[in-house]
């Protein structure tokens, strides 16, 4: 493969790494509703089970998707981290409070009590999503931050990115489109979350609930969701030349939805999947596979956009401090060298879903009151 | 934009003091998860083998404990991986062509494993087989340690860098060989080293609790079968650590002499160096020794790192001054380079040739007196004599342990129990010991000789690094009482069930 091949191949594997986080959130979706679903303690300890199975599939897939970047495209690691602060550290905080709270919520001797630690995992369910969305929409809204790699070249070296303002990281709340998807994606993993406990938790009352619940999230997570294509595909983008110049083009994005079959086929594959999933919930009471189609449809809508964002002579990280500091998949990756090595990694990947996908089915029975009740371990 | 120009000092130390709180705080979860998933692996397997009740109550109060520790110890360690990025952003770049590489590997080859397989052994009791279950434990166990042998890589390659080349065009080291930095010594002796430390600690934590029971009288059994595995795993644990350990030194001594120094204290070395047992007292020849496997190999003390020296395989170190007057030419000719490469290109290659020259030097040149280059000596040489003697004593404390159990005279020897109880303390105090001497020894190098500390970090306000200290340092510590307490009242609990008595 051409170093140009592999740039784009380990985009490509950000992509779905990115996209599979934002299935998995279906966990923090599903906690997030932890006391609005719960009507008593049973039900509350059963969403908590049903998630407390899958969480650390969402934290590692978090903590890959982190290392993959790293890897591959040190410059935004750099930039991103160094720069957006404060982002990244409230995500990381809630993540913290995320894990040990499963583990020690139910125990005695826990410290701060049973319902601080769910708190702790409603936080986490809010806030993880939420983050996560704004900071994807900053790819296509910009962020301001500077770089110059001749920096390191001086004495008292200096830094080679720099944020271009003192709210490292916290400006992208001053652009409502950041909310936007940031809440689009918050109300997706809420929708995500009541359809894994209507496809794992077996107790009919509860059941009816939460097809409620899905139709509750979805009016909002469809406006959110509408409004950000909208904008996006009507907004002018930041393309990149072949001498990798940066300069502003109008429609950019949707031209590239256009010029990227591959894209606008995974776009309206995934859109209609993620629908059919819904709808289907919530229009017959008997099927309880929607998470599978919806899931499935939110990884290949989230591929779509990191490939619109990152294809195509696109800044997949763009500077509004600097437009010329903007990050492209060529700008920012590791050598031709490092991407091959990785590029071998790589090929153990779906062994390792593989892997996966047995130990779910092996494990998947469904979670009642009665088999709460009689289990060994429990959160 | 300079960054000694704001607040550069505190930054850095802020900055340290983050990332060393975290990696004291995971290196209390992660050794127990390293030696405690294999001691419950261990048992688990004798259940298996044997089908006797007796194993499957005791694998399951041990995976209990197992699973209050297990969390914590990935909730740490995924704020160091960010904080490379957060706190580290110049040392991201600079070198995340070849770092990066080991932190990706380590998600997908070792996380997964064991974030999957740790839910069939604490979901899957009656959902899977039980030679499925063993098998997860087992692959828990193995994924701990394939993490650690990547994040040991990593770490390993930050004390002794191989296998790149810089390039000025990109301003980055860039990888050329990567079994070299996947394998080398150096990464090898580190790995073996931290995780059978993690088997001593598994071990004691073992032996520590079933002295508790045996003190107080309960569960009998199941105390003495955990103390004769744990005591097997303690020993083996504690030789490898004794062997990798010497290894290690002798590397460190080539490599990273001014660790070495600051570990002894040594001020003026040569051949045939004394060890300094405490201060005052001195053994003849046994640095040499230990540093060099020869009794009259030449040991480096600050005053020949500083002022140059030649080495015990004839090559030849220039002072430090030298070292820094280079590496602020190579830091100067890399910048000419830079901005003249699209104008000037042929004056840019006369810079480029400087660089070449002096490329060995460069991250000296971000240094601005020799003095720099010594770490925090009284830290680092009674940290060093605290890991050791630790070492020492809990050897001891294990072959007694083993030995007693042996001969069934152990329940009876009350002293002997609590000097297991307490050795849980010294395990952990080794460990952070050794973390220290591995860590503060190196400094000012982020990367030895390649980057220090200073030209590694992220353009972050003081006050920003340090809320984010004082909220880990609060979130941790919340943490880590409450685990302890929680553990507490597990163990007080006891195994489910009625004791099992043989």
């Amino acid at each position: 493969m051409t170093y140009e091949m592999l740039q784009q191949y380990w985009w490509v594997l950000i992509a779905v790494l990115g996209g599979l986080l934002v299935f998995l959130f279906f966990v923090q979706g599903a906690n997030s509703l932890i006391f609005r679903l719960g009507r008593d303690e049973a039900e509350r300890e059963m969403i908590v089970n049903a998630t407390g199975r899958k969480w650390e599939l969402t934290f590692t897939t978090l903590v890959v998707f982190g290392g993959a970047f790293f890897a591959s495209f040190p410059l935004f690691y750099s930039t991103s981290f160094g720069g957006a602060y404060w982002v990244w550290m409230l995500l990381l905080f809630t993540f913290v409070l995320q894990a040990v709270s499963y583990e020690f919520q139910s125990k005695a001797g826990n410290l701060i009590g049973k319902k601080t630690f769910r708190i702790f995992l409603v936080i986490n369910g809010i806030a993880a999503p939420f983050l996560v969305g704004a900071a994807v929409a900053t790819f296509f809204t910009g962020s301001e931050f500077i770089v110059d790699k001749s920096n390191v070249s001086l004495a008292e070296a200096g830094v080679i990115s720099r944020w271009a303002n003192d709210w490292h990281g916290l400006d992208a709340l001053f652009n409502v489109w950041n909310w936007v998807l940031g809440f689009a994606v918050l109300f997706l993993s809420r929708v995500l979350g009541s359809l894994f406990l209507l496809n794992n938790v077996n107790e009919e009352s509860f059941r009816l609930q939460l097809r409620h619940q899905v139709l509750v999230d979805t009016v909002p997570f469809l406006l959110f969701f509408l409004a950000f294509v909208g904008f996006v595909l009507t907004k002018d983008g930041f393309a990149v030349d072949a001498t990798g110049k940066v300069s502003m083009e109008a429609y950019k994005y949707l031209h590239n939805l256009l010029a990227l079959p591959v894209a606008l086929v995974s776009f309206l594959v995934g859109v209609v999947l993620v629908l059919w999933g819904i709808l289907g919930t919530i229009l017959k009471a008997t099927f309880h596979k929607g998470f599978w189609f919806a899931g499935i449809g939110s990884v290949l809508t989230v591929i779509a956009i990191f490939f619109l964002v990152g294809y195509n002579g696109t800044s997949y990280y763009p500077s509004t401090a600097d437009l010329q500091s903007s990050l492209t998949i060529q700008n920012s990756s590791s050598t031709e060298f490092t991407l091959t090595v990785m590029s071998y990694v790589s090929l153990l990947i779906p062994f390792v879903l593989a892997y996966i996908a047995y130990v779910w089915r092996a494990l998947s029975r469904d979670i009642t009151k009665k088999e709460l009740a009689e289990t060994d371990h429990k959160y | 934009m300079s960054l000694l120009s704001v607040e550069t000092t505190a930054l850095i130390d802020w900055s340290r003091a983050q990332f060393a709180i975290t990696a004291m705080y995971h290196w209390l979860f992660v050794p127990l998860t390293l030696g405690l998933s294999l001691i419950v692996a261990v048992m688990e397997t004798i259940y298996v083998r044997t089908n006797d009740e007796f194993w499957k109550r005791t694998t399951q109060f041990w995976m209990k404990l197992f699973g209050i520790n297990f969390a914590i110890g990935v909730a740490t360690g995924i704020i160091l991986e960010f904080q490379f990025g957060t706190n580290w952003s110049n040392y991201s770049w600079f070198v995340g062509d070849i770092f990066g590489a080991p932190l990706a590997i380590e998600g997908i080859l070792a996380f997964f494993m064991e974030s999957t397989f740790v839910a069939v052994m604490f979901f899957g009791w009656d959902k899977v087989s039980k030679k499925f279950h063993c098998a997860s434990s087992w692959l828990t166990a193995i994924g701990a340690s394939i993490s650690a042998w990547w994040i040991l890589v990593a770490n390993s390659w930050m004390q002794h860098p191989v296998g790149m080349t810089f390039n000025p065009d990109t301003a980055r080291n860039e990888m050329m060989d990567f079994f070299h930095v996947a394998f080398q010594p150096f990464a090898v002796f580190k790995f073996f080293h931290s995780v059978l430390s993690g088997w001593m600690t598994g071990a004691a934590f073992v032996i520590a609790i079933a002295c508790w029971f045996l003190l107080r009288n309960r569960e009998r059994r199941f105390a003495l079968a955990s103390i004769r595995i744990a005591a097997i795993v303690g020993l083996i644990g504690t030789i490898g650590v004794a062997g990798s350990g010497d290894q290690s030194g002798v590397l460190v001594a080539k490599y990273q002499p001014m660790k070495l120094a600051a570990a002894e204290g040594l001020q003026d070395g040569g051949k045939g160096a004394a060890f300094s047992v405490i201060p005052g007292v001195e053994i003849p020849k046994v640095l040499s020794i230990l540093a060099t496997h020869d009794a009259e190999g030449m040991v480096p003390g600050y005053k020949q790192i500083l002022e140059g020296y030649t080495d015990n395989d004839g090559n030849t170190h220039a002072s430090v001054a030298e070292k820094i007057a280079n590496g602020k030419k190579a830091l100067e000719a890399f910048r000419l380079y830079r901005e003249l490469r699209d104008t000037d290109p042929a004056q840019a290659a006369v810079h480029r040739k400087v660089l070449d020259e002096n490329v060995q030097f460069l991250g000296y040149g971000y240094l601005n007196a020799p003095e720099d280059l010594i770490p925090n000596s009284g830290l680092v040489y009674w940290c060093f004599r605290l890991m050791v003697y630790a070492g020492g004593a809990l050897l001891l404390m294990f072959a007694l342990m083993w030995w007693f159990e042996r001969k069934g005279k152990l329940p009876e020897m009350r002293s002997l129990l609590y000097v297991g109880l307490w050795s849980l303390l010294l395990v952990y105090l080794a460990g952070q010991a050794g973390w220290i001497v591995a860590e503060v020894g190196r400094q000012p190098w982020a990367i030895q000789d390649l980057l220090p500390v200073n030209a590694a970090i992220s353009s972050l306000s003081v006050e920003a690094v340090q809320t984010t200290f004082f909220l880990f340092v609060a979130l941790f510590t919340i943490m880590l009482i409450a685990e302890v307490r929680i553990l507490c009242n597990a163990i007080k609990k006891g195994p489910a069930g009625e004791p099992i008595e043989a």
